[in-house]
């Protein structure tokens, strides 16, 4: 099953100028625990399918939001030449595909 | 003013200029309340208005929400604080929100003792942190020198809670401050009453964004209540509520690190954080900490001239062109910079501009972190980004821009092409200045209030005709 299909919200946003911050939230705690238990999502598969540095990775679990979060630093300061997503809103979508078994 | 050992605040909406829901802030000041605030500003919108030294909502919605607040906050006797005013909270757009303050004080007969607290670094001071390496690095670390800060067309420092609390102290009917930290605009009052440190930021932290806090969208406000124990919170408005989880997930948005929330003072904790809801509408949240840190900082924010942009918006649906754009794109550019470089010479050395091709389609949101720029589509958007030292120069680059774009050759076709699709006559847009971040530091100031100003005036709208 899709991550999309099973998360009630992916979001991507800016955590300041430098860094972009990434939501999975679950409408219940099973939706949660089946995707937290999964162990698909890892610092290790984040990197992976964004392309960057594991050790650049931070990844929480929240349990009483029933939330997973990844932080990574932008590619590109926001606002600096070349940036297309100012507010970082659009950068989830490659998450939406993640297969959880 | 505080009620049975606990104190209840207003946050009447997410950003000041945001749309008050009137009904509903009438309905939440129908019980007791202490103080309303709210955070006018933020660096979400990029470093333009820093830059630029203007704010990013209209002037109308602004003076609209304000007049709401203020008129609220005179008819309860209660005090008013707004933080980072006019967007990015220097003293330009402070006094620009202070304008509109004195409309609404004369418009409406209002009495108003005003602390307007300032929060624009003046650079030879920060020069002096620097050279005494009190202006230290967060991650990732950028370069600082002396010509960085002059170079910075404004810099901020973002306050904290102890130059309001001496606003507060002194009288303030209303806070106007620059930069702050949004949190702190609602802990400053309940932590100079001695509540816990921890529910005090907490209570700040979940209020700050409105509605934001509740479990669906809507236009209300956020009724707070801190206590020795606990914080409940609760929204106003059609529909809304606010549950444990949409509480709890507050702590998340726009913040890097869910649980660990950095202020001047110290560290504000949520893991042992606990959220229950009370009724279909109000949580609980009791077991936040407070880390006192034996360093105080204050967050500088910096922006500087980038450069004048022109732009040239079009789009390409040639297949043959699309299936090598990549390589056609690197041949364009290079035709282009030999020809900037015959026809403006020594005006436009190669290191002095800039030109980037946007491509919509393939990769122009993502960029870097695209994972699907090998899937092909049958038309691609191209936004031609030229910066340069001058308007005039990037006007220019865009303009010799064009004619390569439209005609560049493919080996696929023998002729002339015409491979971009020009959206507008004139192609070209001049975009005016440019600004990029400058600083990702925090000052180390000798005591919490030497950076920030505070100035009192008492507005008297009632003597005026």
């Amino acid at each position: 099953m899709k991550l999309a299909d099973i998360a009630a919200l992916i979001r991507s946003k800016n955590a300041g100028p430098f860094t972009l911050t990434f939501d999975i939230m679950f409408a219940d705690q099973a939706s949660y625990d089946r995707v937290k238990n999964s162990g698909v999502l890892t610092q290790a598969s984040f990197a992976k399918l964004y392309g960057c540095p594991e050790e650049k990775v931070r990844f929480f679990q929240c349990d009483n939001a029933l939330a997973l979060k990844f932080s990574i630093p932008r590619p590109l300061t926001q606002g600096e030449a070349g940036d297309g997503d100012m507010h970082g809103g659009q950068q989830f979508v490659p998450l939406m595909n993640v297969d959880i078994r | 003013m505080s009620h049975n050992g606990q104190i209840r605040f207003i946050a009447p909406v997410g950003s000041v200029g945001g749309g008050i829901n009137a009904a509903a802030l009438d309905e939440a000041l129908a019980q007791p309340t202490d103080f309303i605030a709210c955070d006018a500003g933020t660096t979400d919108a990029g470093p333009f208005s820093l830059g630029m030294g203007i704010p990013a909502f209209p002037r109308e919605a602004v003076k609209r929400d304000l007049s709401l607040m203020l008129r609220a906050g005179r008819k309860a006797n209660i005090p008013v604080i707004v933080g980072s005013a006019g967007t990015a909270g220097g003293d330009v757009h402070v006094d620009s929100v202070l304008e509109i303050v004195r409309e609404i004080v004369a418009e409406h007969k209002l009495k108003l003792r005003t602390a307007v607290i300032y929060a624009e670094q003046d650079k030879a001071y920060l020069k002096r942190l620097l050279h005494q390496n009190r202006i230290l690095p967060l991650d990732p670390a950028l370069p600082i020198s002396n010509s960085i800060i002059d170079s910075s067309s404004r810099i901020v420092g973002m306050m904290g809670v102890e130059p309001l609390q001496q606003a507060i102290g002194d009288g303030a009917d209303f806070v106007l401050a620059g930069r702050c930290s949004d949190s702190a605009l609602f802990a400053a009052i309940p932590v100079m009453r001695g509540f816990p440190p921890g529910l005090a930021w907490h209570a700040g932290k979940v209020s700050e964004c409105g509605t934001l806090v509740c479990d669906t969208l809507g236009r209300g406000v956020i009724s707070t209540t801190v206590s020795y124990q606990q914080v409940t919170i609760r929204p106003y408005g059609d529909g809304l509520r606010c549950t444990p989880q949409s509480v709890a997930a507050h702590g998340l948005y726009e913040n890097a690190d869910p649980f660990l929330h950095r202020e001047c003072s110290g560290i504000l904790d949520l893991t042992n954080a606990t959220f229950e809801a009370i009724d279909d509408v109000t949580v609980r949240i009791r077991g936040t900490e407070f880390f006192s840190e034996p360093v105080y900082t204050v967050k500088l924010e910096g922006a500087e001239l980038a450069g004048y942009q022109s732009i040239i918006v079009g789009g390409i649906r040639d297949p043959y062109v699309i299936r090598q754009l990549d390589s056609w794109l690197a041949s364009v550019r290079n035709y282009i910079d030999d020809m900037v470089a015959r026809v403006l010479g020594d005006k436009a050395d190669r290191s002095s501009y800039n030109l980037v091709f946007h491509t919509y389609g393939i990769n122009a949101v993502m960029g870097k972190l695209e994972p699907e720029a090998r899937n092909l589509p049958h038309e691609v958007g191209i936004v031609l980004e030229a910066t340069a030292p001058t308007q005039d120069m990037a006007h220019k680059l865009a303009e010799l821009s064009r004619q390569p774009l439209l005609h560049y050759p493919i080996k696929e076709w023998a002729g002339s092409i015409t491979a971009f699709a020009c959206l507008h006559n004139p192609a070209v847009i001049d975009r005016g200045p440019v600004y990029r971040f400058s600083l990702n530091h925090v000052a180390v100031p000798s005591t919490p209030l030497e950076m920030f100003r505070t100035h009192f005036e008492d507005l008297d709208g009632s003597t005026q005709s």
